[in-house]
C-alpha cells in the first residue's frame, strides 16, 4: 500500500480539526480518506491509520466492522446502495433491488449481516441495502457511489446500469 | 412571499409558512455566499455579536423553541444547562445524523441553503460560548459535506468564521465531520463518543449531559440542524414574535415530512399545531391513492407509536377534555404526546388498507435489529429476537403464541436501556400489537399463512432482504 504525499497531507488536515491531545477524532476522517482512495479498508491501511493517530489497531479495526460505512474487501467500480427502510419499501425498493441485481448480474444469495455486499462477476458493480437514505418522499431511493437518484421505477433499473455500464 | 418565485411544482401549499424553507426549491436561488448576501445574509450574526451572550439564550428561551430533532427539548433551556462555573471550553455541534425513518428535511437545508445553518451555528456558538463546532453529517450524504466545506470557506473568506468575526473578538471555526452509516450517532452521546473516534456507544445520563459532559468531557450543545436554522430566525424576528407563530408551548414552524401511501408525498413547513393530520394528508399531499382506505399512521418517525386510522383520542385542550378522530389531530408535540405517540422528528408515514402490519412491522423491527449498537444487551438481543419473530410471521411459518412473545420481548426493552434506542425499538412492536394484535394474531393462523397482503411481503418473505 503507497500513501501519495497529497493522500497523507489530507490526512494531517483532517486531524488539525480536533485539538491536538484530542486526534484519536481523525479515526472516521482517515478511514474515509482510505476507502476513498482504495475503495475499502484492508488490513494495512487499519494499520497505517492506527499509527498516524498513535493508537492501537484494534482501535480502528473494532470501527471498520461497527460502522456499515465501512467495508473491508472491494465493491464494484459502481458501488449500489439500495434503501431498504419503510417509506422505500412501501414505494418498491424489494422489487428495484430485485430488478437491479438481474440488470448487472448479481447474487445476493450469500450475503449476510456482517458481509452485506454482492458484487458482479464482471467486477463492474456491487450492491447492498442501505437503512433509511432519508429521501422518504421520493422512494425508491438508490446511492451508486457518491450519486444520488430518486424515484426509480424497478422498470427503469437496467437504464440506470446501462448509463454507468456505458461510462464504465 | 409574493415574490419568491418557486419552481414548477414545488410551490408551496397556501397553508405552509416557510421561514426555514423559504429558499427551498426557489427559483433563481443557489447555495452560494453571494446570493446569501443579497437578502441580508449574515445580519443576524452581525446582531448578535454585539449583543451580550445571556440576551441571545433569552431570546431563544422566550421564543419557546423545541428540538426538532426528536425529542422535542426547549433548546434555550438545554443551552443554560452549561454549569456557570464552567472553565474548560465549550463545544457546539450540529446533529446532520438525519436518518429517523420517515424524516428527510435536514437533507434540502444542507443542500439549498448551507449559510442559514452556518449563520444559526454561529449565532448559537456566541451565545454558548463556543470557539469550535462541528457539522456531524451522516456519511450517506457526500453532496451535502461538500456544498457545507464550500460554504464554510465562503464564510471564513467573508469574516462570518476564523478570528476577529464581525470586527468583535469572537471567534469560531466550523468543521464538517461524516458520520459512517450508523443511525445510533443520532443519539447525542453516541454522536459525540462517534466524533471523538470511538463506536458509538451512548453514554449514560446522569452524569454524561453533554451540556456538562459532553465532547472530551467539556460542555458541549447538540442541536439539530433544523433547531440551529430557527435561532437564525428568532434573532430576526426577536423570541416573542417568533412565540406568537404556532400555538402555545408549541411555537414556531416545523417541518412535516410525509411518506408513504398518499398522492403527493413531501415536506411542508407549518406552524406548528397550526394543520391537522387530516389536512395533512387530504389538502397538503392530495389524499389517499383512488379507492383506498386509512389505515395507519406514524407521526413523528419509525420510533413513533402507530396511530389507527379508526380510534379516538381524548385529550385537553384549554380546560375541557374533548375527543378527537385521527383526522383531527393537530400535529404539535403535547397532542401527539397527548394521543399516546409523539411528534418526533416530524416524518409521518401513512399506510392504507392495503398494507399488512405484520409486514410493515416486520420492515421496522428489522431496521432495529441492524441499528442496535449492541452495549445494552436488552436491545441488542431484543431488537434481533423481534426481527427473527415477525420475519418468521411474515414467511407464513408464524405461531398464534408468537404476538404474545413479540409482545413481552419489547416490554423487557423498554426502560431498560442506556439510551432512548431501546424505547425506539420496543414502541413500534408495542404500539402495533396494542392497535392491531387482532391482525396480526390472524396472520399466524395456519389459514391465512402466506396471505399477506402487498407483493413486496412475499419478496421480503422470500428472504430477499
Amino acid at each position: 500500500m503507497t500513501i501519495s504525499p497529497e493522500l497523507d497531507k489530507k490526512a494531517d488536515e483532517a486531524i488539525s480539526h480536533s485539538p491536538a491531545e484530542h486526534k484519536r477524532a481523525a479515526s472516521l476522517p482517515l478511514l474515509h480518506l482510505l476507502q476513498h482512495e482504495f475503495g475499502y479498508v484492508s488490513e494495512d491501511s487499519v494499520k497505517w491509520v492506527a499509527d498516524k493517530l498513535g493508537l492501537e489497531p484494534i482501535n480502528i479495526l473494532e470501527l471498520v466492522t461497527f460502522y456499515p460505512g465501512f467495508r473491508q474487501s472491494a465493491p464494484g467500480k459502481f458501488h449500489i446502495r439500495v434503501c431498504r427502510t419503510l417509506s422505500c419499501a412501501m414505494a418498491g425498493s424489494y422489487e428495484l433491488m430485485e430488478s437491479l441485481c438481474k440488470a448487472t448480474n448479481i447474487d445476493r444469495s450469500n450475503t449476510t449481516h456482517h458481509n452485506p455486499i454482492a458484487v458482479s462477476p464482471d467486477g463492474k458493480f456491487s450492491i447492498e441495502f442501505a437503512e433509511c437514505l432519508a429521501s422518504c418522499g421520493t422512494g425508491p431511493v438508490c446511492m451508486v457511489n457518491d450519486d444520488f437518484h430518486e424515484s426509480i421505477k424497478p422498470a427503469e433499473a437496467a437504464k440506470l446500469v446501462e448509463d454507468y455500464r456505458a461510462n464504465a | 412571499m409574493a415574490d419568491i418565485q418557486y419552481l414548477e411544482g414545488k410551490q408551496p401549499h397556501a397553508k405552509e409558512h416557510r421561514l426555514i424553507f423559504r429558499n427551498v426549491d426557489r427559483v433563481g436561488w443557489n447555495p452560494s455566499i453571494d446570493k446569501y448576501l443579497e437578502e441580508g445574509g449574515y445580519n443576524q450574526l452581525i446582531k448578535a455579536v454585539k449583543m451580550e451572550r445571556a440576551a441571545i439564550t433569552n431570546e431563544v428561551k422566550a421564543s419557546g423553541l423545541r428540538g426538532r430533532g426528536g425529542a422535542g427539548f426547549p433548546t434555550g433551556v438545554k443551552w443554560t444547562f452549561i454549569p456557570p462555573t464552567n472553565t474548560k471550553p465549550v463545544y457546539l455541534i450540529c446533529n446532520a445524523d438525519e436518518s429517523e425513518p420517515g424524516t428527510f428535511k435536514d437533507r434540502y437545508i444542507l443542500h439549498q441553503d448551507p449559510h442559514q445553518l452556518i449563520e444559526g451555528m454561529a449565532i448559537s456558538s456566541y451565545a454558548v460560548g463556543a470557539k469550535l463546532a462541528y457539522i456531524y453529517v451522516r456519511e450517506e450524504f457526500p453532496e451535502a459535506a461538500k456544498i457545507l466545506e464550500r460554504a464554510i470557506d465562503e464564510a471564513h473568506e467573508k469574516g462570518f468564521l476564523g478570528q476577529g468575526i464581525c470586527g468583535t473578538d469572537f471567534e469560531l471555526e466550523i468543521y464538517v465531520h461524516r458520520g459512517a452509516g450508523a443511525y445510533i450517532c443520532g443519539e447525542e452521546t453516541g454522536l459525540i463518543e462517534s466524533l471523538e473516534g470511538k463506536r458509538p456507544y451512548p453514554r449514560i445520563k446522569p452524569p454524561y449531559f453533554p451540556a456538562a459532559l459532553g465532547l472530551w468531557m467539556s460542555p458541549t450543545i447538540v442541536n439539530n440542524v433544523e433547531s440551529l436554522c430557527h435561532v437564525k430566525h428568532i434573532m430576526e424576528m426577536g423570541g416573542e414574535a417568533y412565540a406568537k407563530l404556532g400555538t402555545p408551548r408549541n411555537t414556531g414552524t416545523r417541518i412535516l415530512c410525509v411518506s408513504g401511501d398518499v398522492q403527493k408525498p413531501g415536506y411542508f413547513e407549518v406552524q406548528v399545531g397550526k394543520v391537522t393530520l387530516g389536512e395533512l394528508i387530504n389538502d397538503m399531499c392530495g389524499g389517499l391513492k383512488p379507492g383506498r382506505k386509512l389505515k395507519a399512521v406514524i407521526p413523528g418517525g419509525s420510533s413513533a407509536k402507530v396511530l389507527r386510522a379508526d380510534e379516538t383520542f381524548k385529550v385537553k385542550q384549554g380546560d375541557e377534555m374533548v375527543e378527537l378522530k385521527i383526522e383531527d389531530i393537530p400535529m404539535d408535540f403535547d397532542t401527539l404526546a397527548a394521543c399516546g405517540s409523539m411528534a418526533g422528528s416530524g416524518g409521518v408515514i401513512i399506510m392504507d388498507d392495503s398494507r399488512s402490519m405484520a409486514w410493515v412491522l416486520n420492515n421496522i423491527n428489522s431496521f432495529y435489529a441492524h441499528e442496535s449498537c449492541g452495549q445494552c444487551t436488552p436491545c441488542r438481543e431484543g431488537s434481533l429476537w423481534m426481527k427473527k419473530i415477525t420475519d418468521r410471521i411474515v414467511r407464513g411459518e408464524g405461531t398464534p403464541d408468537d404476538v404474545d412473545t413479540l409482545e413481552s420481548v419489547a416490554y423487557n426493552i423498554d426502560g431498560r436501556t442506556i439510551c432512548a434506542f431501546g424505547e425506539a425499538c420496543a414502541w413500534p412492536t408495542e404500539s402495533f400489537i396494542a392497535k392491531f394484535r387482532e391482525e396480526l394474531v390472524g396472520t399466524t393462523k395456519a389459514e391465512n399463512r402466506g396471505k399477506l397482503a402487498n407483493p413486496e411481503s412475499k419478496l421480503a418473505a422470500a428472504g430477499l432482504d
